[in-house]
């Protein structure tokens, strides 16, 4: 088991617009083995939704290449077979908009089925009514309309929505992110909950890094489009490497002082994140960088294996210990 | 002798909507030290902006209804003022940030203009164009913002979310206002920026000794923002407390609660959430409104409404479980 289900190769996502070309998504890789939690995090134009979208076809990749369980999906989604679809699902943001508030819940859920022709007519409801079990909600939600459900139980339905066509890789983009804490910690538990039960590969997008922390098996940070640093949650926590990472880590508010002393010594926040129209040259985040040397601004840093399955783009961190690995690839 | 800039006691609103009334505040007791900085801390729907537009007197009447209790700024009954005399305070005496600086600032304006006017609208004597022009650029200085005078004449949409956020910080102190409300902002905004707006926030209030009110759902932002919390939950403040007392022995059944649906970045997995949802403003429920989510109700907790009351030094607590009779409504 623990094969690579996902495997994203130097991706490529450009848009041209008439101001440029924006360079969202620039030679992303990594893979996501089945069952496990790949944690996307990075600041808004980052480009961590594009890659999601690209991965689930709403956008055909400019370049590069996605395989799925060893079938190759870099062509548009309109190639895409239909059991290949039917194995992924995403679940947005803000359930106010991905759900259509002129159908009923019942007509919402039963929609993928349909599309998918898991089950005939008859036994629809009975199936829609069993995935609102799964999600905790009552049979008699099935005549509700979305507007008239609360937040967290309309992205309950959304899940359910994702969970009808009994995908293996479902793409979360921000999916507590609109939510109160009290909700956010019920849905996230019933995630892990899932994920247990149908070994479900989740790939989990979100700004918040507390969350990631409780969630994720491994962490990737993305900035101005490119992978700056991945690693196993537990080492991209305690040892941060890119100084990126160290600010974002240091910019969290904490609670408690267990977790203040988690946080690398503060590094100040400075500068803003540059335009993907106009990536700055070298490294992407010199402009903001507190350990910026001399060829941070001219060479581009690429990302490397400093420690085993620990990756880092950063011209400092990176070399120490590059000679090791160097040798046993 | 005043040592409250604010003073809100009991205070109590309704909305009249098609269905009935919506009785959202439901006594809420807060007060404002001078110079302090105060942190008001709740979730999606529990009235911390509607508490805040009362005091302002910007509450949408009809279907908004203020119907007990009062409000004291400095030593002056606000809900018994003349707009004539509200618009001075609004203008000179308090002032507010919103949360979304796009909604904030209209687009068709340069900053420029926006500023100025706000400046010429507090002005106590006359001032002329070069005066309040020297003010509005010193006040874009003050904000950190690089080239104020460039600032001066962009329009919004030139600007980042964290340079219009700041932006809208310039507008509200340029007044030098004894309170500024500041409603959730950096909600809008990323991590790294939420830091350098935060710290950019604590040093313009120390410097000028300003109160302040700090909206927020957040308690990690509340505990780098404030040194007095107040915890509010369904239109009343069910915890309130000096911040190093809140953080290390919080009492609130929904206090402890909120703290613990947290996600730690320590990790070790998440929390259970709060059960069930904010109550229905049109049948909330009788004594206290968290009875029907606490773990630790009674039979009590439905029958009255708890009295918000000082059970150590600098701490005051709305719960029957640390004492005192319930309060005859």
């Amino acid at each position: 088991m623990n094969s690579d289900l996902l495997a994203v190769e130097k991706l490529k996502k450009h848009f041209v617009t008439a101001r440029g070309t924006v360079r969202a998504v620039d030679d992303v890789s990594f893979t996501a083995k089945e069952g496990e939690t790949l944690g996307l995090v990075g600041e808004s134009g980052s480009g961590k939704s594009t890659v999601a979208y690209t991965i689930i076809g709403l956008h055909a990749p400019t370049d590069g290449k996605i395989t799925f369980g060893g079938q190759d999906m870099s062509t548009g989604v309109s190639k895409r077979s239909r059991a290949l679809k039917r194995s992924m699902q995403i679940v947005f943001q803000d359930p106010g908009t991905s759900l259509n508030p002129r159908r009923t819940i019942e007509q919402i859920l039963s929609l993928p089925l349909q599309v998918h022709g898991i089950g005939d007519r008859k036994g629809r409801r009975s199936s829609v009514i069993e995935l609102l079990r799964r999600v905790e909600l009552p049979a008699d939600y099935l005549f509700k309309s979305p507007h008239m459900l609360g937040g967290g139980e309309r992205q309950m339905v959304a899940i359910a929505r994702a969970l009808a066509t009994d995908p293996r890789l479902v793409i979360l983009d921000e999916p507590t992110s609109a939510l109160d804490v009290s909700i956010q910690a019920k849905i996230i538990n019933m995630l892990c909950g899932f994920q247990e039960e149908m070994n479900l590969t989740y790939l989990f997008i979100t700004h918040d890094l507390s969350l990631m922390r409780n969630v994720a098996s491994r962490v990737a940070i993305m900035y101005l489009g490119k992978i700056y640093e991945l690693a196993p949650t537990e080492d991209f926590f305690e040892r941060p490497l890119q100084p990126y990472t160290k600010m974002l880590l240091s910019s969290i508010p904490v609670v408690l002082p267990e977790e203040e002393a988690v946080k690398p010594s503060r590094i100040v926040s400075e500068g803003e994140i540059p335009s993907p129209v106009n990536v700055p040259p070298g490294c992407g985040f010199h402009t903001r960088c507190p350990e910026m040397e001399e060829n941070c601004d001219a060479d581009e840093p690429q990302l490397v294996e400093v420690q085993r399955g620990h990756f880092v783009r950063c011209h400092k961190c990176a070399e120490p210990v590059t000679a090791e690995i160097a040798g046993k690839e | 002798m005043v040592d409250h800039v604010l003073r809100i006691r009991d205070l109590q609103v309704e909305f009249k909507v098609y269905e009935g009334r919506l009785k959202v505040l439901n006594g809420v007791n807060m007060d404002v030290g001078l110079g302090a900085r105060v942190g008001l801390v709740g979730e999606a729907g529990c009235g911390k902006t509607t508490t805040m537009r009362c005091v302002l007197g910007i509450l949408q009447s009809p279907p908004g209804k203020i119907t007990g209790g009062t409000i004291r700024f400095r030593d002056r009954d606000v809900l018994k003022m003349s707009q004539a005399n509200l618009q001075k305070i609004r203008g000179g005496g308090i002032s507010m940030i919103f949360q979304d600086p796009v909604a904030a600032l209209n687009p068709v304006f340069t900053v420029g203009d926006q500023l100025t006017s706000v400046i010429r609208y507090a002005a106590t004597k006359r001032m002329d164009k070069k005066e309040i022009k020297r003010r509005a650029i010193k006040a874009l200085a003050d904000v950190q913002l690089p080239d104020p005078d460039r600032m001066f004449t962009s329009y919004p949409v030139q600007l980042s979310g964290g340079m219009r956020q700041r932006v809208c910080i310039a507008m509200a102190l340029a007044t030098e206002p004894e309170l500024m409300i500041a409603d959730e902002p950096t909600t809008a905004l990323d991590v790294t920026i939420q830091a350098q707006v935060l710290r950019l926030l604590n040093e313009l209030v120390e410097e000028r000794a300003t109160s302040v009110i700090f909206i927020t759902h957040s308690l990690g932002v509340v505990k780098e923002m404030a040194d007095w919390v107040y915890v509010m939950y369904a239109g009343s403040i069910v915890e309130g407390a000096k911040k190093e007392i809140l953080f290390e022995r919080p009492m609130h059944p929904y206090t402890l609660g909120l703290m613990g649906a947290l996600p730690k970045l320590t990790g070790g997995g998440m929390a259970e959430g709060i059960p069930g949802r904010i109550p229905d403003y049109l049948n909330p429920p009788t004594g206290c409104r968290f009875n029907p989510r606490c773990t630790q109700a009674m039979e009590v907790c439905a029958g009255n409404r708890p009295e918000f009351r000082e059970v150590d030094p600098d701490h005051r607590v709305a719960c029957v479980l640390y004492g005192g009779e319930a309060d005859e409504q």
